[in-house]
């Protein structure tokens, strides 16, 4: 039950948050909660502080309600909890993270504090006071408010000074929880075991050489793979493994720890592959671009383009800024602010840029793989680092090309691949540590991918194994401290912490979980919902297809140009190698620098053009994908964004209203074939009423069918099922009237004399 | 896989859509001209004989349709360029058709305005012709040789056959000799609509009182009023009301007994002159489910509201109607929704916006019109539930009106989400209430610029559309239903959209004259059912009238341009199709070996069991799916 404070009012009472109860009037009602209460810890969290008789508000509602219950910081998350018995419904949360609970924040997830009138706290300022009311924005869009007033004095100051500094202030690696949950866990024990399940024919971590040749092989690749840096000797940035093309040299390996060493990403079944580098350094004698050039050209038909993706994509920090203005039309604690910018929504949305960056990101992608696809030539993409836009782009091009990695291990497997060995720097990235000087490098990457995931996915449903789902959950997962997936900048950076950190020095590294060990988070049941019912596996009729994985071209795009080739002239780079040098030390090139066609066409209508060859052949799912990039095809994620906004659920409908039919459907047939199958091997002894059990998802959801389900499902349950619909509370004279041309709106609907009656 | 239209059993009516799609591609074109022909075929089956073949037309002709004229001509396409082609005009359409890419195929009912591009002097390539403005969105335009009067002929031909009544001559419905299965015009009987909601009861009586169209000219003859009010109450109230629309019954609850009713602004004027009768009536209204305040809904923008006190209308004071709340809803009129939708036609043909493609919607302001509707809407159906009576009305009634009753029913009751419920709604709700769709549309009208003009209707399906699409399993019906809905507004073909009024409709005897675009839908309903539908009965829909979930409906008003993927069939629901066809044959197929399993005789098992035993390993092929 609610605690109501003053007048349950109507949604059209301006906000505020005087509370019209006395503390007294609180006391004589909770005196008797006096009981300590914690949330369930985890192996290895210790609680710092707490404190009791705190109002969190509903934030789905202007009307003053809230709950009472105890709020904890601990070296986890900070916990809220409910002084009321969790209703039944509470216990039985579908979708429930097993690492924290709706209630639960875990402290890298705490994106923002404000305190009274909405005031930004920063960590290190808090002296002696506390607010009143607290309100915590999380970086999976959760807005908590909690109002400190009814605590004792004592507790509210030390509970708001412990959030503040676990929350907002520096420190260090080793104080991430990860560390002491993997000490205190048997997870190392489980872990080893599922570490050797993955090998066998789970994702794909590549940290190991056999990892990067049969990925090589797979794609039929002829590169060479490199072991030389097992021990991070060549560079700690550098992958403890990686592939570059046959004509690197030993002596060029070693230069410059790695940069301007051109890494292979995927290779094209017509043998021309992707490559990226972190950009070469300026300053030399040698000739390491040129030697580095050839080396790419070399690896098919003497062809290469680069492409600077500094020059042509945004920045790190314009990420980070448009990123930051998107996320908070969707950080909501104010009913009424949201529904008055409502009437401002896209040209906001436009604003800021977002979608945007998201559409460029594409395009560049789409761009990369009009070069492999139709052109057969190399492509080297490189940036400052060679580890951000430039693993959003190789990743891009290798799901739209590459089939195998639209199923869920391998899609695994390509973070694993162009992320995380790839070293892309998610602790800097992420900057859970709130180290001062790392504030600038702070910049959601790893996200505007998944944003770029998700708008594939949008637009080719039934290409994609995972789901919506799992991308959000992953998205989220970013900001658990407990997966070493995120909690480094590069393979030297986690080998060596996690040496150091080992309870038994002299043996292995400390074992943490990946986030890929689904089971630490979800339940079986739960994990279900990561699969997507459209998805179909290609039939399997051609048995060298699958062995190899490699996608079958024959459906592929066969455009007349592609047809044409470079003519394999000896001597066509070389000639041109000296030119190159000088434009290359001379600025870096934001277009493509050797192209068959000398001067290219604009790129933007060459990538339309080749869209809409693509376009015109019938779609195969198993196929290349390209996104469309117009206007209307580029949309907001809305299961992660507005999942938590009351007002804008969809009670009882939604997408997952027609999937979670499509899901009871296959499992129907799943079950008919189950019998089906039995039949055929007991055909003489007749069972006529055996039918095997088999749970599936379908039937998880089927079950589900019967409790209504939101378009926010499955992250929030219709606990909360109001049948009172949300009515915008701004619907005051739209400011479209004014500038409106000539007095349209005040004229009378039929204009004539005759209206006048 | 070829693309689903071709091989869903659908494919008629797929192909029905496709009539109406402006370019058709190289690919598939002679695919679907077999299609066409099919279909037409189908659908005619009766008057078959009767239909002429033109060659070398690659269209069937509906029955009663003819040619009027072919002509070469260049048609420039907006996507594609000049293509050369023939142009060939009937009785009821435009039909362009250039070997082999390029087909059109646009009712004339569609067109808006003909006009003639460039002059015998003009130069430059293709500066001499037509341009044609149409009705759904797209614009068509032909370039003619210089020399000769070869412009002539077809523009007088266009002219006079694209709007018959400006040179009176008959709207196609009326030339029309198509025959169906099905009457459409028995789909829509107000006695049984209104015995349905459970009428006549204790509080409210059925009324023949405007059997001759003398209390109201634009009402149909049915009206559901309190059982209170005298028929001459009746009357005295209509004096009140803006054309004598007086607050009649739309619908009640079966419930609580809560009543939505619609009429028209009340006669206020300047001098805010008050009326006892109509006072009292409301009240009657009121007391008639014990409501402790009536809500009169005036959808227009108060503002507005006032204005037009100074032509004689106005709205129900406070002071003068004591148990009665009033609240604006701030929908704006015909002219603003005009314009809005010009806009939005600007920024999406023949090219969508390229830079700030967001901006630029939401300057066009259509989506924000759109949620004022249905908000509106949505409070009404709020209200309702509540058990609490609404009166509703804009201006005259008509418009912003029928939107807002019909929408708030289609959210309270289930059976106007069926595939015949909905054909009700409009029956009732606009076409009988006497929305003026012959002035909203023009129908085979040439002025144009006339400013009774306005795509309310057009608004009013999108927002039908946008409940669709929040919620995909609640609508028997599909998006094409609604398209087709919206083809045939404006394509003169059949008489359901024809004038304004019921009175209208009796005096051009529509009814016996002219064909129902029920009759077509409903001959061949499969076509326009929704596969996710779950009825649930009981059920209030409140779709989130919010910008987040509202989006512009893409495949209506960006059908034109080949780079809109059209979709025949949505992948989910071409993946839900496919599982419920293998989930009829596994079934079969299991029965089947059952059957064999209990019969003894050994031949004809070992032979089923056989074939069996292939089949569903090879299925299972297809369906390795991650569950």
């Amino acid at each position: 039950m609610l605690s109501s404070l003053g007048s349950a009012g109507g949604k059209s009472a301006k906000p505020s948050f005087v509370s019209y109860v006395t503390p007294e009037e609180i006391k004589s009602e909770k005196e008797p909660s006096r009981k300590e209460k914690h949330p369930d810890l985890l192996p290895g969290e210790v609680v710092f502080c707490s404190a009791s008789t705190v109002l969190k508000y509903t934030q789905d509602d202007l009307s003053q309600r809230g709950v009472f219950g105890v709020l904890l910081c601990t070296n986890f998350r900070v916990s809220f909890v409910s002084d009321e018995a969790p209703t039944e419904e509470m216990v039985r949360t579908l979708f429930k993270n097993k690492l924290y609970g709706e209630n639960d924040i875990p402290l890298s997830c705490v994106d923002n504090i404000y305190g009274d009138k909405r005031k930004l706290i920063t960590g290190g300022l808090v002296k002696n006071k506390y607010p009143s009311k607290m309100i915590i924005h999380c970086k999976d869009l959760r807005v908590f408010q909690f109002s400190l007033s009814f605590s004792k004095e004592e507790d509210a100051k030390k509970i708001f000074q412990g959030i503040v500094h676990h929350c907002l202030e520096p420190k260090s690696l080793r104080c991430l929880f990860a560390f002491s949950y993997c000490e205190n866990t048997s997870y190392p024990g489980s872990y080893s075991y599922c570490r050797e399940h993955l090998r066998k024919k789970q994702t794909v971590m590549f940290d190991s050489v056999e990892d990067w040749t049969q990925d090589m092989k797979r794609t039929k690749g002829n590169c060479r793979v490199v072991s030389e840096n097992s021990n991070f000797e060549l560079s700690p940035k550098l992958p403890q493994y990686f592939i570059v093309p046959k004509n690197v040299s030993d002596e060029d390996l070693t230069k410059y720890q790695g940069k301007g060493l051109p890494m292979w990403c995927w290779s094209h079944h017509s043998g021309c592959a992707l490559f990226k580098t972190a950009s070469i350094p300026l300053v030399q004698e040698d000739n390491v671009c040129c030697r580095m050039l050839t080396a790419v050209a070399h690896n098919h038909l003497y062809s290469v383009k680069t492409e600077d993706l500094s020059d042509t994509l945004p920045t790190v920090q314009d990420i980070l800024l448009s990123y930051n203005r998107f996320k908070q039309f969707f950080l909501i604690d104010n009913t009424t602010e949201f529904w008055m910018s409502d009437m401002k929504w896209f040209s906001s949305l436009d604003n800021c840029g977002w979608l945007d960056i998201i559409r460029q990101c594409l395009q560049k992608a789409v761009e990369v793989v009009e070069s492999l696809e139709k052109e057969n030539t190399n492509v080297l993409i490189m940036e400052e680092g060679g580890s951000d836009l430039c693993c959003v782009v190789s990743s891009l091009v290798q799901l739209m090309l590459d089939p195998y990695y639209r199923t869920l291990l391998g899609f695994q497997s390509l973070v694993q691949k162009e992320w995380v060995a790839g070293g892309h720097a998610f602790l800097d990235r992420s900057n859970h540590l709130h180290l001062k000087d790392k504030v600038e490098s702070q910049s959601p990457v790893f996200l505007l991918f998944l944003e770029c995931v998700w708008q594939l996915q949008q637009q080719h449903g039934p290409a994609f194994q995972f789901s919506e789902t799992y991308l959000t959950v992953l998205s989220d997962s970013i900001h658990v401290p407990v997966f070493t997936t995120f909690l480094f900048n590069n393979d030297g950076h986690r080998d060596s912490l996690l040496r150091a950190e080992s309870p038994h020095t002299q043996r292995s590294p400390l074992n943490c979980p990946t986030v890929w060990d689904w089971s630490v988070q979800f339940d079986c049941k739960a994990q279900d919902l990561f699969t997507n019912p459209l998805y179909t596996e290609k039939p399997k009729q051609d048995t060298s297809v699958r062995k190899s994985y490699r996608p079958r071209h024959l459906r592929q795009l066969s455009l007349p140009s592609s047809a044409f080739k470079t003519p394999p002239k000896k001597g066509f780079f070389k000639d041109e190698a000296d030119n190159l040098k000088k434009i290359l030390g001379v600025k870096r090139l934001s277009r493509w620098m050797l192209s068959p066609s000398s001067d290219s066409p604009q790129t933007s209508s060459s990538v339309r053009e080749f869209y809409e060859a693509w376009q015109t052949k019938p779609l195969d799912y198993h196929g290349l994908l390209l996104p469309c990039l117009d206007g209307p095809s580029i949309r907001v994620w809305m299961q992660r964004y507005l999942r938590w906004i009351h007002d804008v659920q969809i009670l009882g409908g939604g997408p997952v209203a027609m999937l979670s039919k499509v899901s009871e459907i296959l499992g129907e047939v799943q079950e008919l074939q189950r019998q089906l199958d039995r039949h055929g091997c007991t055909l003489t002894s007749n069972h006529k009423g055996a039918r095997p059990r088999a749970k599936t998802a379908a039937a998880v959801i089927a079950a589900r069918s019967s409790v209504r389900l939101s378009s926010s499902f499955p992250f929030v349950t219709s606990r909360n099922w109001s049948f009172k619909p949300a009515i915008p509370t701004s619907l005051l004279q739209s400011l479209m009237v004014t500038g409106m041309a000539g007095n349209l709106a005040d004229r009378e609907d039929d204009g004539g004399p005759e209206s006048l009656v | 896989m070829a693309r689903a239209v071709f091989s869903s059993p659908n494919a008629a009516a797929a192909a029905n859509i496709l009539v109406n799609f402006a370019v058709l591609h190289i690919a598939t074109w002679s695919r679907k001209s077999q299609f066409n022909s099919a279909l037409m075929c189908f659908r005619t089956a009766a008057a078959s004989r009767e239909s002429l073949k033109m060659e070398p037309l690659a269209v069937t002709l509906l029955p009663g349709e003819e040619r009027v004229i072919d002509k070469d001509i260049m048609y420039i396409c907006p996507f594609s360029g000049p293509v050369k082609g023939k142009v060939f005009i009937t009785n009821y359409r435009l039909y362009f058709k250039s070997d082999p890419s390029v087909t059109l195929n646009v009712p004339l009912g569609a067109i808006g305005r003909v006009e003639k591009m460039g002059g015998a002097s003009s130069r430059g390539e293709n500066s001499y012709g037509l341009d044609i403005t149409c009705k759904d969105m797209r614009n068509l335009r032909f370039a003619l040789k210089q020399e000769g009067h070869s412009r002539r002929d077809i523009f007088d031909i266009l002219f006079r056959y694209a709007f018959p009544l400006s040179h009176g001559l008959l709207l196609f419905a009326y030339l029309s000799q198509e025959k169906y299965e099905e009457n459409g015009w028995s789909v829509y009987k107000p006695m049984e609509e209104f015995r349905r909601q459970g009428l006549p009861t204790d509080k409210w009586r059925i009324t023949f009182i405007n059997d001759n169209y003398e209390l109201c000219d634009t009402y149909p003859t049915i009206l559901v009023v309190p059982f209170k009010a005298t028929e001459e109450d009746l009357r005295k109230v209509s004096t009140f009301r803006s054309r004598g629309r007086i607050p009649v019954l739309s619908w009640i609850h079966r419930e609580n007994q809560a009543v939505i009713c619609r009429c028209s602004q009340p006669l206020v004027g300047m001098s805010g002159k008050r009326n006892k009768d109509d006072e009292r009536y409301l009240e009657v209204i009121r007391e008639a489910n014990g409501t402790a305040k009536l809500t009169i809904y005036d959808a227009r923008p108060s503002v507005n509201a006032v204005a037009n006190k100074a032509t004689g209308g106005g709205y129900e004071g406070d002071d003068t109607y004591q148990n009665a709340e009033l609240v604006f809803l701030d929908i704006h009129n015909i002219h603003v929704m005009r314009e809005s939708l010009k806009k939005l036609k600007d920024i999406v043909y023949p090219n969508v916006e390229e830079s700030h493609w967001l901006s630029s919607l939401e300057s066009t302001h259509w989506l924000e019109h759109i949620k004022l509707v249905l908000s509106g809407a949505i409070q009404v159906a709020d209200k309702i539930s509540g058990g609490n009576s609404v009166v509703v009305h804009c201006s005259d009634g008509w418009d912003r009106t029928a939107q807002l009753t019909s929408l708030a029913m289609l959210m309270l009751d289930s059976h106007y989400r069926t595939l015949r419920g909905f054909q009700v709604l409009l029956e009732k709700e606009w076409i009988s209430f006497g929305h003026k769709f012959a002035s909203r549309i023009g129908h085979g009208d040439k002025n144009h610029a006339d400013q009774d003009r306005s795509p309310i209707f057009v608004q009013f399906i999108d927002c039908v559309w946008q409940m669709t699409k929040q919620f995909p399993t609640a609508f028997e019906f599909n998006e094409r239903l609604l398209m087709t809905i919206l083809d045939h507004l404006f394509s003169c073909r059949f008489g359901t959209f024809l004038y304004n009024c019921e009175s209208a409709r009796d005096t051009n005897e529509v009814r016996s004259k002219t064909v129902s675009l029920w009759s077509l839908v409903n001959s061949d309903s499969t076509s326009y059912l929704n596969p996710f539908y779950t009825p649930e009965s009981s059920r209030v829909l409140y779709p989130v009238a919010s910008m987040r979930h509202l989006e512009l409906w893409v495949t209506y008003y960006i059908r034109w341009n080949p780079r809109i993927r059209q979709q025949q069939q949505s992948p989910v629901e071409q993946r839900y199709m496919e599982l419920l066809a293998l989930r009829d044959e596994y079934l079969k197929k299991l029965e089947e070996l059952q059957l064999t399993d209990s019969s003894p005789n050994s031949s004809h098992l070992s032979n089923s069991s056989a074939s069996n035993a292939a089949s569903p390993t090879q299925h299972i092929n297809h369906l390795h799916t991650p569950f």
